[in-house]
């Protein structure tokens, strides 16, 4: 199968779908090269660095009968729209009685590791989880880049495409033909029986790297890639925990009333899964600090490959005594 | 002093003054359905800004759009909304605009082209400003209105979408309805300048300021801005000032630290008694007239009223209802 980047298969999907429908059209401070010459400036907007316009102007427009698409870049630029985003997109659609649809979709890169500090290093989708009314994903793979990317914008609601920057320039097999993923419908990366690594984004492949070296010790890792996090797919991860018993989560967020923190709900509160567990769950996320510039630092404040195994090893600590006597 | 009468039909024109009057009307009986705790929540009154929203939708065909403000009873009943689902929004009940979800600050009727009141100051501007894209993409000639206050003049949101629009050449029309308060913060104390309007040189399009008490004077400005929007001219700015009768919400004990004769010297200015002084003189109505119109707007308002007492409460089921589109 031919190979693109997690990008690439991005802005395929914004492309294919932009062929389909006339009615979609896309909204950015600086716009896609490819995007541009093939659909013009019409369809392919240049817009000033005015986010918070841009983010309700979708609004107006998806309530007219359009699809916008709203490219926000980094996720940073968008908090300067929150009024638009929690006060009006997330609540339109509900507060007016579902009158009308708003087929809107925000895309967004997050996450760190670019050495770029602070402002431009963050993974805040947990806030976005919090407000009822918006859909989200973030994908870990070009395959699945493509196929949320194209369901969401068919979706009649705003949906925010998180995209993690370290991933944008990884390869991987995306087909040729036209296929789509649904939301809420998680994917199990590696199949295993010791533990459940609940993992999202850059760290689905790091969770894949720490389960291919403890498959040397013969410990047997399953590792879940949610895709959406917004609706979050609860079967499968509680599937997942009822079969293996141990539950680990990974996140480049912090931890504080984070994705991680719903996960570790999502398994403690369903009494089967909870009776199922025997051990408490782990979570491996980025220290609850903003994310420093110093490569020393910022190392130092995400979690790898290495804390996940530490993490992995933890949930087994009982497991292995237990063994032993 | 009324500007003169525009070259609108006498029918138009009276049909201008019965919307005023059912603003009105409509808000002194939500006002008493509030206080008498049959309406929930917040109840914001436009009574005394009448002649800004009918004036500036008499301007609009069917198909233009509008978003109004927290205080938008007056654009809804101005741009055709139906009484009898806005008072059982009121009411809370299954068969509102909104199925009982958005109450007094968020009655939408899409179908007529009004595109929601929004509690938040400024919330509503960008949301329009979209609605202007999306008529200008659709190449029909529609043009889209953003109705807020003085308050929003001040916030982001104003500039973000002037700017923007006036750089795509939106259909738009700005109308700041200026009744010189933000709640209780009277303009002059947040206004570097007296005229919001004279902001509009910095985007580079015309700024306009009204009379907004006078309603020829206001249909004739938006008149004027609705041409060159359609024509491809881009956006307006009108300025219209105005004054608010009410305090700034009915809740009981609500402050309101206006000069009491301020208040009653723009009672003295009421639009709608001018509009009828001057239908009068122009012959184009009379005592019976004037009865006869009084009697079929309070008709209209007890059979919304009636209509909303005799709907069903939404069932507590429905809270989850609507929070997706399928």
């Amino acid at each position: 199968m031919r190979e693109l980047t997690y990008n690439e298969a991005a802005v395929e999907a914004v492309a294919e779908e932009m062929r389909r429908d006339q009615r979609i059209f896309y909204m950015s401070t600086d716009p896609i090269g490819p995007l541009l010459s093939e659909f013009g400036a019409e369809r392919i907007r240049a817009t000033p660095i005015t986010e918070a316009a841009l983010t309700g102007m979708a609004i107006g427009a998806a309530g007219c009968g359009f699809r916008p698409i709203v490219d926000w870049r980094q996720v940073t630029f968008c908090f300067v729209a929150m009024d638009q985003i929690v006060n009006q997109a997330a609540k339109i659609h509900y507060m007016f009685g579902g009158q009308v649809t708003f087929p809107i979709l925000y895309r967004a890169a997050v996450g760190g590791g670019g050495q770029v500090a602070a402002q431009h290093s963050q993974s805040p989708y947990s806030m976005f989880m919090n407000v009822a009314g918006l859909k989200m994903f973030l994908p870990s793979t070009p395959y699945d880049m493509k196929g949320l990317l194209k369901t969401a914008i068919r979706d009649n609601n705003p949906v925010i495409s998180f995209e993690s920057g370290r991933l944008m320039t990884r390869k991987g097999p995306v087909p040729e033909d036209d296929y789509t993923i649904p939301l809420g419908k998680a994917d199990i990366k590696r199949g295993g029986n010791d533990v459940t690594v609940v993992a999202l984004a850059w760290l689905v492949h790091e969770a894949l790297a720490a389960a291919e070296e403890l498959a040397q010790e013969g410990i047997s890792v399953e590792v879940v890639d949610p895709r959406t996090l917004v609706p979050l797919d609860k079967e499968t991860i509680r599937n997942s925990v009822q079969k293996t018993c141990r539950l680990v989560v990974a996140d480049e967020a912090g931890p504080t009333a984070g994705f991680s923190a719903e996960v570790a709900a999502v398994a403690t509160e369903d009494s089967a899964t909870f009776a199922r567990l025997q051990a408490p769950v782990r979570r491996v996320c980025a220290l609850q600090v903003p994310i420093p510039y110093s490569p020393v630092l910022e190392n130092h404040v995400f979690p790898d490959r290495k804390r996940i195994m530490a993490g992995i090893r933890e949930v087994l600590e009982g497991r292995r005594s237990a063994a032993a006597s | 002093m009324q500007s003169l009468s525009p070259n609108l039909p006498p029918d138009t024109q009276r049909e201008m003054l019965r919307r005023m009057l059912t603003i009105r009307r409509f808000e002194e009986r939500a006002s008493a359905d509030y206080l008498a705790g049959k309406i929930y929540g917040v109840v914001h009154c436009y009574i005394g800004e009448e002649a800004v929203a009918v004036g500036v939708c008499s301007a609009l065909d069917r198909g233009d759009r509008i978003i109004s403000t927290h205080r938008g009873h007056g654009h809804c009943i101005a741009k055709g909304a139906d009484l009898n689902r806005m008072m059982a929004e009121l009411y809370g009940r299954q068969t509102g605009y909104c199925k009982g979800k958005g109450g007094s600050m968020h009655i939408a009727d899409f179908g007529i082209g009004m595109l929601g009141a929004n509690g938040i100051v400024a919330g509503g501007i960008a949301i329009v400003t979209g609605a202007g894209l999306a008529a200008q993409m659709e190449g029909k000639g529609g043009v889209a209105v953003s109705f807020f206050g003085d308050g929003a003049s001040n916030a982001g949101p104003f500039h973000e979408c002037l700017n923007i629009a006036a750089t795509w050449k939106l259909p738009m029309l700005y109308v700041c309805e200026n009744n010189l308060y933000a709640a209780q913060t009277p303009a002059a104390a947040t206004h570097a300048l007296s005229d919001v309007a004279a902001r509009a040189a910095g985007y580079g399009i015309p700024g306009v300021v009204v009379d907004g008490n006078d309603i020829f004077a206001v249909y004739q400005a938006a008149n004027r801005a609705v041409d060159r929007a359609r024509s491809g001219g881009g956006p307006s700015l009108i300025e219209c000032k105005t004054y608010r009768w009410r305090a700034h919400t009915e809740r009981r004990g609500q402050p309101d630290h206006r000069d009491p004769g301020e208040v009653e010297m723009w009672k003295g200015r009421d639009p709608i008694a001018q509009l009828a002084r001057q239908l009068r003189e122009q012959g184009d109505l009379d005592d019976l007239a004037m009865e006869s119109m009084e009697r079929e707007v309070i008709a209209a308002l007890d059979a919304a009223v009636a209509f909303a007492e005799a709907s069903p409460f939404p069932t507590p089921e429905q809270a989850t209802e609507d929070a997706f589109a399928a």
